[in-house]
């Protein structure tokens, strides 16, 4: 590593990050002209809608990888139930409704219920999990009360916007919200990209940040504060239930198809501010439809298309991983048994039932068909019909030398393990072919020299057979 | 008959409310002491949300009064939460946490779209399936067996009944999974078997809970009393015991409050629910904060005590000693000076320090006692650690410092056989009351 790549922060580049600011703070702010460009083609309140929804996904993408990666991906829900006695609260404090004082109540309780949770943690025997479903259900119910003294007693009409809180009213978003998120959505950006490293080492190792002397109780506190701010904000959109599922499930999607924190928070952001737009896209064609279970739904889908088929991590391609390890261990272990076979007849290539092969080694016959006609494909075997009952195999000259390497391969495992058991979880996803390779050559000369002087030394021109007591893969 | 009428017209308006919400609160509460204790709350608060598409789905298949229908709908959705989570978690490598999130949220999402697409056919309210509202559940009264009774019993009383049997057959089996699973699983339990029973049942007591109470206060139900009833007793039948009575007590002050300030009852559940929590966190005999408190309050004042007692009697030593070798050594441990105080106080009320002016005090015969057992412990384990641990001589002061206040008169008599008969610590002092065994004669030859 050269010096001047270690002395660099490992922090985002900084395009990546102005680019997306601009577009947020842009969008937002001539919000009222874009719609009226684009009122043409649809109305200015989906537009508002549309963009309102791509942020908060993006955003949510965001902070919510960190708790993902945290294992607490479900202080979201907490939040957001907890946040709840905060809109009766400021109506009440404040004799008429005011949205923003809303929000800053509705934030106020939210952290109160995280202060709560830390207390219970800390004071009380009871577990992690009842303790969050203690504060989040008690909160809530304190919350249906309050409102329910709102409507009894602010006559008012007040009853709106509190219903929606529980499952959002997306349709009804104005610019001023979209504003509102934007300036979040630019926060919490802002907050990350300055603080990405103490993030970084916070989420994976947060023993050894506080070790090494960094305020992780802090960081630990403001990684919090934004799941808060992002929550109260998202509750008109999509509603407290669903404001849950936009903060994990990008970031749990986007995990299956990388292994840099860099890259899952930019593709979590990315897939957010996706699903916010498919979804309320969506959901515009339906009036029936509320748009935040429909937003959730996109999401879900997402994360499965994510976890069948992305490309490691993935369902589907560990499955053919998995298969082709297998195939491959087949063919191997149908060279080797046919080698050794006719090492006991006395070195000529012979012709052996292939239905006795695949007992050996407990194959399906459909498996035994597989890996048959995929190395008679090589040219590596021949095959013939034994008169109506099963088939016979025989290794070609080719066949032969590529079998005598990986037999040399087991055996030289073998033999490494009768001495050294212990380096059996070493040896054990060592391919046989290359087994060699991986020993240091005086281990190596030893342990040839020892077959070779039991005659068990595959090699063109070998010593006499060795005796017909045991075939190397059977240990195995 | 209506049972209600015969509490007197002020009572029987609260009457049944009151007993439906008892009955669904002990059935959440009784199941919620498993869950608590294997830790799994929140797959319960999952479930509570994720049966919603299987109330929406019973209920346009075979109405609103039929609720075996409703509670193998609600079953079903249990089992395919348990089994959704577990698959995530298994094939998918997703951590537990986010996978319930993902589960339910999305499970959810399903039931709030048939609500909004089809509920006007079944008059089912999404803010009744969410917030409950115990006076309309318990409005429609029908008549059976001579009896008047809310429409919503029937099937409220099964799910107790079906809670109770369950814990019943199953208690052996429910106690080891509970406690140790890989126990159970190595004795031949079915530990999976029986974890999908218990989600199973979950998802029942939550359906039948919703249209009282909600599906979101039903967590409260099924989390809060068991919570509270741990934090009062280390037995499992005490706390479902407990449990279920912290229900009940929910149910009635939650009612009787919500009706006097005209508030939502199932809301008000929840509340006293949690104050009953905070209550037992703060007064618990044996978990509460206050107990711990009191405990560790009294420890501090008896060392800091003991540490001024053993003070006074080194000083007494020392004035016995030939000058310049007063003893220097203190604790190194600060005490707040507020616990020295109540410490002092003790102390003169025991009758172990007496006052001798100019606020300086002095031991009496009782005292010295104590602190020459004190002084003695410490004494015998440094040469304890000496003998044992070869440390050196400046290393001893602090550990026996630490631990002289839990040597009993036992484990000075071990200590005492286990060391050089010398009678004297490594420092070459005396230790009080344990003689050298040597004849005094025999060093000076």
């Amino acid at each position: 590593m050269s010096s001047s790549s270690a002395a660099r922060r490992p922090g985002f580049p900084v395009a990546l990050v102005l680019v997306p600011a601009c577009l947020i703070a842009a969008s937002a702010w001539f919000l009222p002209s874009l719609a009226r460009f684009s009122s043409g083609f649809v109305s200015y309140n989906t537009v508002v809608v549309l963009l309102g929804t791509t942020l908060l996904g993006a955003n949510a993408g965001l902070i919510g990888t960190f708790t993902v990666l945290r294992g607490r991906a479900l202080l979201g829900d907490v939040l957001a139930h907890a946040s709840l006695p905060g809109l009766p609260l400021a109506l009440l404090l404040l004799g008429r409704r005011s949205f923003s004082a809303m929000l800053v109540c509705a934030f106020i309780m939210g952290l109160a219920g995280v202060l709560l949770l830390t207390l219970l943690r800390r004071y009380t025997r009871t577990k992690d999990d009842a303790a969050m479903g203690i504060i989040r259900s008690v909160l809530f119910g304190l919350g249906i009360v309050l409102i329910s003294v709102v409507q009894t007693w602010v006559v008012e009409g007040s009853k709106a916007g509190l219903e929606s809180y529980i499952f959002g009213k997306t349709a009804g978003m104005l610019a001023e919200d979209v504003r509102l998120i934007a300036l979040v959505s630019l926060v919490s950006l802002a907050t990350i990209v300055l603080l990405f490293k103490e993030f970084q080492l916070v989420s994976f190792d947060s023993g050894f940040a506080r070790v090494q002397g960094w305020p992780a109780l802090i960081l630990d506190n403001l990684q919090m504060g934004l799941v808060a701010v992002t929550v109260v904000v998202a509750l008109p959109a999509v509603g407290a239930v669903l404001v849950t599922a936009l903060l994990i499930l990008p970031g749990a999607a986007m995990r299956f198809w990388t292994e840099r924190l860099r890259t899952l928070l930019v593709g979590s952001a990315v897939l957010g501010a996706l699903i916010g737009a498919l979804g309320s896209s969506a959901s515009a064609g339906y009036s029936l439809l509320p748009a935040g279970p429909i937003i959730v739904l996109v999401g879900v889908a997402m994360f499965v298309i994510s976890m069948l088929f992305a490309p490691r991590r993935g369902l589907v391609a560990r499955r053919i991983a998995q298969e082709n390890f297998r195939r491959a261990r087949r063919r191997r272990r149908l060279l080797a048994t046919l080698y050794e076979l006719d090492e006991i007849d006395g070195g000529e290539n012979d012709w052996h039932p292939a239905d006795r092969i695949a007992a050996r080694h407990a194959w399906t016959p459909g498996e035994l068909l597989q890996v048959v006609t995929e190395v008679e494909l090589e040219d590596l075997i021949r095959r013939r019909d034994h008169d109506g009952a099963g088939q016979l195999c025989r290794l070609t000259t080719a066949g032969t030398e590529h079998a005598a390497t990986i037999v040399r391969g087991f055996r030289l495992r073998d033999a490494l393990l009768d001495e050294n058991p212990d380096q059996a979880v070493l040896v054990a996803d060592w391919d046989p072919r290359d087994f060699d390779e991986n020993l240091p050559p005086e281990l190596l000369a030893t342990l040839e020299n020892r077959l070779r002087g039991a005659g068990r030394l595959p090699a063109g021109a070998g010593p006499a057979p060795p005796p017909a007591s045991s075939l190397g893969e059977n240990r195995s | 008959m209506n049972p209600a009428n015969l509490l007197g017209p002020d009572l029987s308006l609260a009457f049944w409310p009151i007993v439906i919400g008892a009955i669904v609160n002990s059935a959440c509460a009784l199941l919620g002491c498993f869950l608590v204790l294997r830790r799994m709350s929140l797959l319960g608060d999952a479930i509570s949300h994720a049966v919603l598409p299987g109330i929406v789905i019973a209920f346009l298949f075979a109405g609103r009064n039929s609720f075996g229908w409703l509670f193998v709908g609600a079953m079903a959705m249990g089992l395919l939460t348990t089994f959704l989570v577990e698959s995530l978690r298994q094939w998918g490598n997703v951590p537990e946490d986010s996978a319930m999130g993902i589960v339910f949220t999305a499970l959810f999402s399903v039931g709030v779209i048939l609500l909004s697409n089809f509920a006007h056919d079944v008059h089912l309210d999404v803010s009744c399936v969410i917030n409950g509202d115990m006076d309309m559940a318990t409005s429609k009264m029908t008549l059976g067996y001579g009896f008047e009774y809310p429409q919503v019993f029937p099937r409220m009383a099964t799910a107790l009944v079906v809670v109770v049997v369950f814990l019943f057959l199953f208690r052996k089996e429910l106690k080891i999974v509970a406690f140790d699973p890989a126990l159970a699983t190595a004795m031949g339990f079915n530990a999976g078997l029986m974890h999908y029973l218990l989600m199973g049942m979950t998802a029942v007591v939550s359906v039948s809970a919703f249209e009282a109470i909600g599906s979101v206060l039903a967590v409260a139900m099924l989390i809060v009393p068991a919570a509270t009833a741990q934090l009062l007793t280390d037995r499992l039948r005490t706390m479902l015991l407990l449990s279920a009575v912290v229900g009940c007590l929910s149910s009635f002050f939650g009612y009787m409050l919500a009706r006097k300030y005209a508030v939502n009852s199932a809301g008000m559940m929840a509340v006293v629910a949690g104050l009953q929590y905070v209550a037992a966190a703060l007064f618990a005999p044996r978990y509460g904060l206050v107990a711990k408190t009191w405990r560790s309050l009294a420890l501090s004042t008896r060392i800091a005590g003991e540490d001024l007692l053993a003070r006074l009697y080194r000083n007494e030593e020392a004035a016995r000693r030939p000058a310049g070798e007063a003893f220097v050594g203190s604790s190194r441990m600060v005490t707040p000076k507020w616990i020295d105080r109540l410490a002092r106080g003790r102390l003169l009320r025991g009758g172990e320090v007496e006052r001798i002016g100019g606020g300086e005090l002095a031991l009496t015969d009782r005292g010295r006692q104590t602190a020459e057992s004190l002084v003695r412990s410490h004494r015998l384990w440094e040469a304890y650690l000496v003998q044992n641990f070869q440390l050196p001589l400046d290393h001893l002061h602090e550990p026996a410092e630490r631990i002289e206040h839990f040597i009993g008169p036992e484990l000075q008599q071990q200590l005492a056989e286990s060391i050089p008969k010398t009678g004297v610590d490594p420092h070459g002092r005396e230790i009080p009351g344990i003689a050298p065994a040597a004849p005094r004669d025999e060093p000076s030859s």
